[in-house]
């Protein structure tokens, strides 16, 4: 039995299944916290722990699922073109407020890490947490650091920003939809998206917009911005 | 379908030889993604062309991070090890990043408000509703 556990099949099946079950719990439990990466994440590394079987194992079926994510990346390029127009419009207050918030992003992560005593490869791995997965693990990586450490932590600061993203806006007395909405996006990128979806979908176009446009500035900017913090 | 999968993976194909050739340190998948845009903006790529597999891809994107989330238990030590400056860091700076581009996006929107002609349209109408 436990030689059929560590079979590619079985382990893409249970990968594929538990997160359509965590997708059911999310839609009927409506809480944040029921989100359906770590909730099929914690299951799944449960699972492995229970049954003995190591990472390696797992991720030569589990590679196939993220094999998909540089692909999913590129297919954010179709709603990025259905947003060229609303981009247009108000080209000068999204890009100044991406750009702003990009640097707040990465610096601000990478001197408290430092100020607290953090290890560096833990600090590079931080400084692209602000972005969606794909485009966060490839950061890393392409800075020296650990690209798992930052998908869990990019899905953990996803999570923080659709639980307390709403209320942290409010007291920073940011009150405008299009605002909060590009806000959301940009500090905690698809899932912060989908919080802002259920408020309305202007916000939620706009979150979309912050996401993208934020993983762009973060993609391209991440490694000077390291550079000249002296941190590579 | 065919089609479908062909366009995305081939514009991913072009990003990967452009790093190839220039080692620019940007993922090869940015590259391929403003690619896509730029060939649907200049009309080379009709949307349903590639509309039904990439509504499929950023739908489902979070599935496709949970393998790589999984390796989580490789670094049970080092987050245990540094566990509060993680946590401290991300939060302030989450927090940060929500207020900081929050505030420059409302005042640069009112700042360029009179240049923006759909911001005018709805001036306009907010009027009508309170007249």
């Amino acid at each position: 039995m436990h030689e059929y556990l560590s079979n590619d099949y079985f382990l893409l099946t249970l990968t594929f299944g538990i997160y359509f079950i965590s997708k059911l719990i999310r839609r009927y439990l409506r809480l944040a916290i029921f989100n359906p990466i770590l909730v099929s994440i914690a299951f799944l590394i449960v699972f492995l722990k229970i049954n003995d079987i190591d990472y390696e194992t797992y991720q030569a079926s589990g590679s196939k699922i993220d094999f998909w994510l540089k692909p999913a990346v590129v297919a954010l390029g179709v709603p990025l073109y259905k947003q060229l127009n609303s981009i247009k419009q108000q080209i000068m207050p999204i890009l100044m407020s991406q750009l702003v918030g990009c640097l707040t992003g990465i610096s601000s992560v990478v001197v408290i890490a430092k100020i607290l005593g953090a290890s560096k490869p833990v600090i590079l791995s931080l400084a692209s947490k602000s972005v969606t997965t794909p485009i966060a693990m490839e950061v890393t990586e392409s800075v020296g650091g650990i690209p798992s450490l930052t998908a869990t932590i990019v899905v953990c600061v996803g999570i923080f920003g659709a639980v307390a993203g709403f209320r942290i806006l409010m007291l920073g007395k940011v009150g405008m939809t299009d605002s909060q909405g590009i806000s959301l996006g940009t500090a905690s990128h698809a899932v912060g998206t989908s919080a802002a979806m259920e408020r309305s979908h202007e916000c939620g176009a706009y979150a979309s917009l912050g996401l993208t446009i934020n993983g762009i500035f973060t993609a391209i900017l991440t490694p000077y911005v390291l550079k000249a913090m002296g941190m590579i | 379908m065919f089609r479908q999968l062909a366009i995305i993976i081939g514009c991913l194909a072009v990003g990967e030889f452009v790093i190839w050739l220039t080692h620019i340190p940007v993922p090869s998948s940015i590259i391929g993604m403003l690619l896509l845009t730029l060939l649907l903006k200049i009309g080379w790529v009709k949307m349903e062309w590639v509309e039904t597999i990439s509504n499929f891809l950023v739908k489902n994107m979070g599935f496709f991070f949970v393998p790589p989330g999984v390796a989580l238990m490789l670094y049970f030590d080092l987050i245990k090890k540094e566990f509060f400056p993680i946590l401290i860091s991300v939060i302030v700076s989450t927090a940060l990043v929500l207020v900081v581009t929050g505030w420059v996006h409302q005042i640069m929107r009112k700042y360029w408000k009179i240049k923006m002609p759909h911001m005018k349209i709805r001036k306009k109408k907010k009027h009508r509703q309170e007249d």
